[in-house]
């Protein structure tokens, strides 16, 4: 018997984990490139919002109520000096500093995103891995999602923040409740899917227990999904909590979102549109990258999705 | 074919049923005294007694379930708190402008999004292409009050083309009527038109990948007729599964667009409910809101079978 | 129209070239060859030796990427690669027609029959709906197709799948086509139904006098139908002539190892094996039942009765098409799916009741190497991580069980630094190879090959099944071998279980029901198996210098 040609000719690329070159991948995309420097700005722009020529967020001050974007004022310090500040993006109703505001409301959305994205992912996968493996149960828990994702998104939050006092926490849970059930559902249709495949049954032939089948030959398959979706929720909490403080039932009005600041500007839109202009841009655009930088991990790490 | 209608309509029972415990539990997940919250910061213990014992909130809790549910079933959603009137007459009293409103947008939404996503997808990677998916990301991305009072600043007050908020009813003029809904449709279709031209979009091309359609083209098929002939039929499903998914996000937008455009629609009595914890009036639109959208997709599903022969009853 | 002296089809020095990062600059290079009208040319490879792509660039249906960059294609006279794509559309369904691999994929599944058909004379033809009617019928009929009328309004998914060849063959060849291209068109046929294909391609194609151009990777289909054969490898043509000459007489030594390696029906002689009794089943069954309110209850008997007994160092092959419920009783031995009935003897305790956690200490004891290569390793570990994972689970620590994890790399033909690398570097055949060492890994007694030579080319098939004959050797293994092909259970099964639709119609040692098929479904396959009266392992192997 011959020797299949290719047999013991040495292999010619390195033995690299598929994982390593997934990462080099990523790291080329120009959409994710571009998507995760914006991202990396507005996180900057939070961290360091202090240092950023901004003034108290929160400051009323009711001698500059209204003004215009470029007006300039002069603060008397405790010790006499005087320097002249100018409000960029003008002032609101209150004689707040609207790019001061903008620029600590980067914190609260990103701190919304990141939060919402975690928890909703981590309690989505607990459940979907149960649904998706114990048999009797799945039934159950299915039904019970299917119930929570017939209401939709946003009444739900909607519903949840109505039952709390208004504050940060009960924003994110609002928010956290509906996303739950979608990831359940991508977790059990992985789990479903992958139990099928050749190498999980040869794992089990070769006596495997459940909990190290699990984590050695399921779980690493919902990562890139996850991570994926997990962009993906992070950039529609963001949205949501706009919304939620737009509609005047989400984060009390003096902390400074976003969401807040528009809800703030609506009525004096008229005149003064750049309250809800501004923050509108920052929002849009920080969404934005955080879409692309989505996108970009789905068709780096899930080719059979590309494109959708 | 009677038998699967019977069994989609019955499976769509628990779905609704567990809607409903959810929306009666809500109020008691509330943390402390709901009827605390419901009354106020500034209420006396009489009041709170009052509206306790006005929910029902002094029974055993199966006990209250049963009488919520059975007013439900005969169709009684109870009285608002905050509108002192039955709950039922409100929402009728609302229905118009929330329905002309998700209606137009549909109809914008579906006659744009699907020529746009098949076009993208037949001019895969062309720079149309990369348009419309450039387009369907920042519809994503922008919130639908911000496209809103984007619209408004533009077509309303700098070109004075359309009136900047309010509602007319159909009973008052068509012309009336349609001049004041362009701009709220306009602005809720967007996120609908991102999504579904995506999925347009995605499933064309999955499609274009086929091996029929390879066939198609050695019968020497001219691409337009692949096109519309193979390729769209094949891609229907996902395209009016997506439709009928997105009828969430339609109804979330109702809520901001008619808070932007002061429509008075069930969007706006959601937002004025919350506001003032009228929560028999919430838990009434949620519960109507999710056996709409449960509704909707239950006949997308048994409308399958028009586009796919496969699906069989 | 077509002028004797100009063949139908001719290609001169075609190369279309492979762009970057392939294992070779050109997909096709120089490629020459010529059909007749009348005539059939197979054109044979394994896989990647081009065949499939010379194909396509005829019909103009190339993937973007691919771009042909030297030579001519004639068709009647007519050099297509500088046609117009009006022009290749006029001809494409005209005068040239293809056929596919995958009948279920390549039709429409959302249009009738009747209306794919009617396409073409659509495109081509100002014929009126009635006239177009009733050409399709009557082309419906003579692909012999049953009850022409119902199946023009028949959809894809309501017929089989060796109708819904017919019928892309009767759409291929309503316009009489003075070329028909076919590109393994039974590769994904049951036997019985591929032999009946064949039969009516060169019926049809004689009748018409069209010239066909066959791809196909199996000597067996050639022996069949070809009258002139060309031989392709690593997109080169290594040799063509006349079929006869090439399958008796390969004077090229990669024709002459790829006949070499198509196994014989010829049973080989082997002795009986005396071993103990390994694996018994008594009545197994497995039913599927789909009940659903309103609707009728649904009850599929996947299996039923089954019994079969192995010895140590015996194989028995299960032999049927598809839907014969092999694979089930494969799933239901292996445990990993429970049987609705019967037991499962191993041999003195019934494994077919056990939890899975009474069943730990037997998983041990079988194991199995499954079809698809490229989805049996879990692409995310390494090789040698997959192979200890079994060991390590039973206790043995990991410096052993690395190496005897490299004790079988040796065995299996690997090197021992195989171990550190992942799945995605080893072709089809050195995967099935880890397979095999990762079952051994776990000392069994008993193997289930399902399918697992099936995806394999026919020169790789040859040495994995010297492999499993070796280790059966070595290890005194009982093995079930799971196959559709009779040709493999031939060589190397000592006894044959020959199941049809879940039940067992015959079964006997291998040369028994070779020489003397007692059951009709049994002499059907056999009947079926194409080029049986070419034998063509024995024949060639005398050619192949030792």
């Amino acid at each position: 018997m011959s020797a299949e040609p290719s047999l013991l000719a040495p292999v010619a690329s390195e033995p690299l984990p598929p994982s390593r070159t997934v990462l080099m991948r990523l790291v080329r995309n120009p959409v994710v490139a571009i998507g995760g420097a914006v991202l990396m700005l507005m996180t900057l722009l939070g961290l360091f919002a202090p240092m950023l020529g901004t003034l108290d967020p929160t400051a009323i001050n009711p001698s500059t109520r209204n003004r215009m974007p470029g007006f300039e004022r002069t603060i008397r310090a405790d010790d006499g000096t005087t320097t002249v500040f100018k409000h960029r993006m003008g002032t609101d109703s209150l004689g707040r500093d609207v790019y001061s505001r903008v620029v600590y409301g980067a914190r609260v959305s990103l701190l919304i995103a990141v939060s919402v994205a975690t928890v909703s992912i981590a309690i989505g996968l607990f459940i979907g891995l149960i649904a998706g493996y114990v048999r009797p149960l799945d039934g159950i828990i299915m039904r019970f999602m299917d119930g929570l994702m017939a209401i939709p998104g946003i009444l739900l939050a909607i519903a949840v923040v109505s039952l709390f006092r208004s504050g940060l926490t009960s924003v994110i849970i609002a928010i956290i409740v509906p996303e739950i059930p979608r990831v359940v559902r991508v977790v059990r249709s992985i789990v479903l899917s992958v139990r099928e495949e050749p190498y999980v049954e040869a794992a089990i032939m070769q006596g495997t227990r459940l909990p190290k089948l699990m984590v050695r030959h399921i779980l690493p398959n919902t990562v890139a999904p996850l991570i994926v979706q997990g962009t993906f929720i992070a950039a529609s909490a963001i949205l949501v909590e706009a919304i939620l403080s737009f509609l005047g039932i989400g984060i009390p009005p003096e902390i400074p979102t976003w969401g807040n600041i528009m809800a703030e500007g609506r009525n004096l839109f008229r005149v003064f549109p750049h309250n809800i202009l501004y923050p509108g841009i920052f929002l849009g655009i920080t969404v934005l990258a955080v879409n692309m930088l989505g996108d970009g991990l789905r068709d780096t790490l899930d080719p059979k999705m590309a494109g959708r | 074919m009677a038998g699967y209608i019977l069994r989609r309509l019955l499976a769509t029972i628990p779905v609704l049923v567990i809607v409903a415990v959810l929306v009666f539990l809500m109020l008691r997940l509330t943390p402390g005294d709901p009827a605390a919250v419901i009354a106020g910061d500034n209420a006396t213990t009489e009041q709170i007694a009052l509206i306790r014992n006005r929910l029902g909130l002094d029974q055993p809790i199966l006990a209250q379930f049963a009488i919520w549910a059975g007013n439900l079933m005969q169709g009684n959603l109870g009285e608002s708190f905050f509108f002192k009137k039955p709950i039922g007459e409100l929402i009728i009293g609302r229905i118009e402008p929330t329905l002309s409103l998700a209606f137009a947008t549909m109809l914008i939404a579906i006659s744009v999004a699907i020529p746009l996503g098949v076009l993208a997808a037949y001019k895969h990677g062309s720079w149309i292409d990369r348009v419309v998916m450039g387009f369907s990301v920042m519809g994503f991305s922008v919130p639908v009050f911000v496209i809103g009072y984007a619209l408004i600043y533009v077509f309303a007050i700098t070109l004075g083309w359309f009136p900047v908020q309010g509602y007319q009813p159909l009973s008052g003029g068509f012309g009336g009527f349609l001049h004041r809904l362009v701009l709220p449709a306009v602005t809720l279709s967007v996120i609908y038109i991102a999504l579904i031209a995506r999925m347009t979009r995605a499933s064309v091309l999955e499609v274009l990948s086929e091996d029929y359609i390879r066939t198609a083209r050695a019968k020497g098929q001219v691409e337009r007729k692949i096109l519309f002939r193979h390729a769209l039929k094949n891609a229907a499903v996902p395209i009016v599964t997506v439709v009928g998914i997105g009828i969430a996000l339609l109804i979330g937008g109702v809520v901001v667009t008619e808070s932007v455009f002061s429509i008075p629609g069930l969007g706006r009595l959601t937002v004025d409910a919350v506001l003032a914890r009228d929560y028999p009036t919430i838990q009434a639109v949620i519960l109507l809101f999710s056996g709409v959208y449960v509704g909707i997709n239950l006949m997308i599903d048994l409308a399958y079978s028009l586009f796919d022969p496969r699906i069989r009853y | 129209m077509s002028n004797t002296q100009t063949p139908v089809l001719e290609i001169a020095g075609l190369s279309i070239a492979l762009p970057g990062g392939g294992d070779r600059a050109r997909a096709v290079d120089d490629v020459s060859l010529s059909v007749a009208a009348g005539e059939i040319v197979c054109v044979v490879g394994e896989s990647g030796s081009g065949k499939s792509v010379t194909a396509f660039s005829v019909m103009g249906l190339l993937a973007k990427a691919l771009k042909p960059v030297a030579g001519a294609i004639k068709l009647e006279g007519e050099d297509l690669l500088t046609a117009s794509p009006q022009r290749l559309r006029a001809l494409r369904g005209d005068r040239m027609a293809m056929i596919f691999q995958e009948p279920m994929t390549a039709l429409n599944p959302v249009l009738t029959i009747g209306d794919q058909i009617e396409e073409v004379l659509r495109i081509h033809t100002d014929l009126g709906p009635t006239e177009r009617r009733a050409q399709v019928l009557a082309m419906l009929e003579s692909m012999r197709l049953p009850e022409p009328e119902r199946m023009h309004a028949s959809y894809p998914h309501q017929i089989s799948g060796g109708q819904r060849q017919r019928v892309m063959i009767a759409a291929a060849l309503i316009l009489d086509p003075a070329l028909l291209i076919a590109d393994e068109p039974t590769t994904a046929l049951d036997v019985t139904t591929q032999a009946q294909i064949l039969r009516l391609i060169k019926d049809m194609q004689s009748r018409r006098g069209t010239g066909v151009l066959f791809i196909t990777h199996d000597f067996g289909v050639v022996a069949e139908i070809a009258d002139r054969v060309v031989v392709m490898e690593k997109g080169r043509v290594v040799e063509q002539g006349p079929a006869a000459d090439i399958l008796l007489r390969p004077q090229h030594p990669y024709t002459q190892m790829l006949i070499a390696a198509v196994p014989s029906l010829k049973p080989a002689d082997r002795k009986p094996a005396l071993g103990p009794l390994a694996l018994e089943t008594v009545g197994l069954a497995k039913t599927y039942s789909s009940k659903a309110l309103f609707a009728k209850e649904r009850v599929v008997h996947a299996a039923k009765d089954v019994a079969i007994r192995v010895r140590r160092g015996e194989t028995v092959g299960i032999v049927g098409e598809s839907g014969s419920g092999k694979t089930t009783v494969a799933r239901c031995v292996a445990r990993l799916m429970p049987p609705s009935e019967g037991a499962i003897l191993v041999p003195d305790i019934d494994i077919a009741p056990l939890t899975e956690r009474r069943l730990r200490p037997y998983r041990r004891k079988i194991q199995v190497v499954f079809q698809d290569p490229f989805r049996s390793l879990n692409p995310r570990r390494t090789v040698g991580a997959s192979i200890v994972e079994g060991p390590m689970n039973f206790g043995l620590s990991a410096s052993d069980a690395l190496q005897r994890a490299r004790d079988l790399m040796g065995l299996v033909g690997l090197q021992p630094n195989s171990l550190e690398r992942y799945p995605h570097q080893f072709s089809g055949g050195q995967r099935q190879r880890i397979a095999i060492a990762r079952a051994l890994a776990m000392e069994p007694e008993i193997l289930i090959a399902d399918e697992a030579v099936s995806a394999l080319d026919v020169s790789v098939q040859r040495q994995v099944l010297a492999l499993l004959a070796d280790v059966q050797e070595r290890f005194n293994l009982a093995i079930l071998f799971i196959t559709h092909d009779l040709r493999v259970a031939a060589q190397i099964c000592d006894r044959i279980v020959v199941m049809e639709k879940g039940v067992i119609v015959e079964q006997g040692a291998t040369s028994q029901v070779f020489s003397a098929p007692a059951h009709a479904y049994t002499r059907a396959l056999i009947e079926a198996a194409p080029g049986r009266n070419f034998a063509t392992g024995t024949a060639a192997a005398d050619a192949v210098p030792a």
